[in-house]
This record gives C-alpha cells, structure tokens and sequence, in this order.
C-alpha cells in the first residue's frame, strides 16, 4: 500500500487513523493525547480535515447528533462522497444504507434487515460457527506453532457471512481483498481505489444476478423481494447493503477474535481461568470488546459547526473512537486494566445511539463460540516470540498476524 | 422494585435480554421490552441492577 501522505510526528495537529504507527500503539497515543497534551479533540489537514474526539461524552454526543453530523460516508479516506461520484446516492440513503443513511430513510433501512439479525434468529448458527471453528482447527494439523489471526480468526467471519448471504464459500479471499480496500487502502490515490472498486463491483452484479435468476432461502433474496414502502429496493441499494454487510462483518469481527486471543496469549492467568471455566467466557468477550473494541466509525460534518470550541468545517470528517470512549475513566472503574470478570461494563464497542452495529448478535456469538473452541482444543498456548504479531490499518484494529505456540492441546 | 426500558433510548444491544432473561425480552427487531410489567420478583433485585449499569445507550429505570 502506498500512503499518499507522510509518517506522522505530531499526534495532536497532524494524527493519522491509516499510519500504521496508530493502530499498533493506539493506547499509548491516546494517553498522551489526553493526559500530557490536554487534548481532549485531536485534528489534521489529512484527508481534507479530520477531527479525533478522545472522551466518552464527545464521542457519544457525535454519535447522537444526526443534525449536526451525517453519516452519508463512514470510512475516511481521500475521496469525499462529493467527490467520489459526480452524481451520489442522495442523502439520505448513501452508498451502503442503512449505515450510510442519516433519518428518516435510515429507520427504514434499518427496520428491514433488523429482523434478520435479532438474537433469536442469531442463535441457531452457534452450531454451524462452532463446525467452522472446529474445521479450522482440524486444518492446521498436528503442529505447534500457529498463526491465530491468519489461519482462524479471520476464517470464521467470513464463512459465516457467505454463508447468509448466499455466496460461493470459496470466494472468501474476494471478500477480504475487498474489504482489505475500503477499509485499510483509505490513502492510496483516488483512481487506484476507483478501478480495484469496479473489480468487485462486476462480482457482485454476477451474485445479485444469479439471486435474481435462481431466487433461494438467503439474505441476498431476501434483500431483493424486501419492499419498503411498497417498493422494492432500488439494485443500487441490494448491492450498497450487500457490500455494508461484508465490510461489517468480516474484519470487524476478524479483529475481534484475534484481539481476545492476543490477550489470552499474553496472559497466561487470564488464559487459565477461561480454560478451567469456560462458562467465564461470555463476561470476559464482553470485557475484551470494551478493551480491544475493533471499530472506529465516522461521521461528515453537515455544516460549518461550533463544536465546544472546535471550529469544524462543512465535510470535515469526525472519527468515532468507540474504543477511546471505553477507556474513558469518567465512566469506566480502572479502564486501563483487563479485568476479565468485570461486572459493569456499559461498553460501546457496536457504537451508540441509531447507527449500532446491526451484526452484533453475531459478532457476540462468533467470538464467544470461537473463543471457546479455541480454548478447548488449545487449552494451553503462547505468543511465539520468534515471529511479529503485525496489527491491521485504519478504522478497525485488531492482530493481523498473531504468531502463537501451542503448548497444550485436547 | 420495578425496571422499565426507554424505548426512545434502547437501541437493540441486548445486554439486558442477555444477562437478566427472566426480566426482560426482545421483539422481532432486537429491542427490549420488560416483562410481568416490570416488577422484579424478589432475589432478582441485583440482576435487574445488573441489567441497568450494562445498558451502552442508559435505557434502564429502575424505581425501588
């Protein structure tokens, strides 16, 4: 990947979410951000402008306010919306709804794939992930050193969701190349990212295609028949949404797995006692989703806005460090220290307010059975020192290579 | 005791319906409503605190 813009020396005025220096020592950036600099609001130039709130009550009050802030482009990058196409979906739809869509549409996007992924329709997969979770496991072999991040965690969202959508499981590198480029190729130049678009957009008009042809029990027909407001969705909102739930859902969760597990490697008392008792599991993924949360949304600034002193700019863009806001220490008991058992955890990892994470239910599921399983099979395991963990770039963190041993299995 | 879920406020992440089941329940779409018309029978007094300090969005009244 090549970065349009230089390494960054100033995390106060001149930060940048895609240096990889950000994501690999992003507590420690925040820490001084806070606490040495007395910079609650971090901005750059890049990007055409960017703001960075840092504490709970910025970032949740962003995050309410659908006036002020619009939703029409998540993921910042060198190309605004305006600019991207010369004609854009109108607001309030936006490329990829209902993600994308500011209210009223948005309540209405939402409201149709809700259904889909409330936690009574969720649960029944937990059999068909945990065959997943077994079946990579099986894969890796009779050996001792593994890489969590690249042979499991990122196999089993993927699976997953070509699995609900009806797509080839096989195509799971085209899904991750894609979502390799929207969310971590965020500052290559504007016509490298056009033309690798174009690429899988001509696969999914084929998918879409082929739904359209031979309709069967899965999301993307259920997306195609789904009307709102007595009409069916436009072909541009099926494939917006489409593209929304591979995005969301793969390195998300991806990241998700793989943060837990880098803990767990680390942590050889935590990781015994979720060994010993995996029914800790559950409050511990919720204590790592608070720690680790993998995902950094970001809003548009509508129009030029006072924002607490913080003159932002007509589409100035504004992250959503939802993981700054769960170290907050106004709201959260000691955030800096995993406690595995913590018992008030009011975390917002899937965001707050209209936006949260749709896939959540899911997200939960996957990395709880995955956990489990993992700790089942490898009851016992460590980094491998002699190799790198590497961490992802952009607006969703987690281990992208994540080197362990296993020292005991079962 | 009694809890009560904000429906302005509850944005569906089911932590309630997730730690106190015997106090809360979800519709179709994820949100959370609560059950026996949010009268807590008693020894669930704690889950139902429990519910309220996990809530992201302070969606839980709980009236003692």
């Amino acid at each position: 990947m090549t970065s349009i813009y230089g390494p960054v020396t100033d995390w106060e005025h001149d930060f940048d979410h895609a240096d990889p220096e950000y994501n690999a020592n992003v507590h420690q950036i925040w820490d001084d951000l806070l606490n040495k600099k007395q910079c609650p609001v971090a901005h750059t130039e890049r990007y055409g402008g960017t703001w960075l709130p840092l504490t709970h009550e910025h970032v949740r009050e962003i995050a309410y306010d659908t006036e002020h802030f619009t939703s029409r482009s998540v993921v910042v990058g060198t190309t605004k919306p305006s600019q991207f196409d010369p004609q854009p979906p109108p607001s309030p739809i936006g490329n990829a709804p209902p993600i994308s869509s500011d209210p009223p549409f948005h309540a209405e996007a939402r409201r149709l794939l809700l259904p889909a992924f409330s936690p009574k329709k969720i649960d029944p997969w937990a059999s068909e992930i945990r065959r997943i979770c077994h079946q990579l496991i099986d894969d890796m072999g009779d050996v001792q050193f593994v890489d969590a991040a690249q042979q499991y965690s990122q196999d089993i969202p993927v699976q997953v969701i070509a699995r609900m959508l009806g797509f080839p499981v096989q195509d799971a590198d085209k899904f991750r190349h894609f979502v390799h480029l929207v969310l971590e190729s965020v500052n290559e130049d504007r016509e490298t990212r056009l033309a690798k678009f174009m690429v899988f957009d001509e696969y999914l008009t084929h998918q879409i295609n082929d739904h359209i042809a031979n309709p069967r029990d899965d999301l993307t027909t259920y997306l195609l028949n789904a009307e709102i407001m007595g009409n069916k969705l436009s072909p541009e909102h099926v494939g917006g949404t489409i593209i929304l739930l591979l995005v969301a859902g793969i390195d998300t969760t991806w990241s998700g797995i793989g943060s837990s597990l880098w803990h767990l490697a680390t942590n050889a008392v935590d990781r015994r006692r979720l060994a010993e008792n995996p029914d800790m599991i559950p409050t511990a993924v919720e204590e790592f989703l608070r720690a680790y949360a993998p995902v950094t949304m970001a809003r548009l600034v509508r129009d030029d806005y006072d924002f607490h002193g913080y003159a932002m700019k007509e589409e100035d863009w504004v992250l959503l460090p939802f993981p700054a806001a769960n170290r907050d220490p106004n709201v959260f008991h000691d955030p800096d220290t995993v406690v595995i058992d913590r018992e008030e955890n009011r975390h917002a990892a899937f965001g707050l307010g209209i936006h949260r994470c749709l896939g959540s239910n899911l997200a939960r599921l996957e990395m709880n059975v995955a956990i489990e399983v993992f700790l089942e099979r490898f009851p016992d395991f460590e980094l491998d020192q002699s190799e790198e963990v590497t961490w992802s770039v952009g607006q969703v963190r987690g281990p992208r290579r994540l080197p362990v041993r296993i020292t005991a299995r079962s | 005791m009694r809890v009560h879920v904000d429906a302005q406020k509850c944005q569906g992440h089911s932590r309630c319906y997730a730690l106190a089941p015997e106090l809360f329940d979800i519709d179709d779409y994820g949100n959370a409503h609560e059950l026996n018309d949010g009268v807590v029978p008693e020894g669930l007094e704690a889950r139902a605190r429990l519910a309220q300090a996990n809530c992201p969005e302070f969606a839980i009244i709980i009236q003692e």
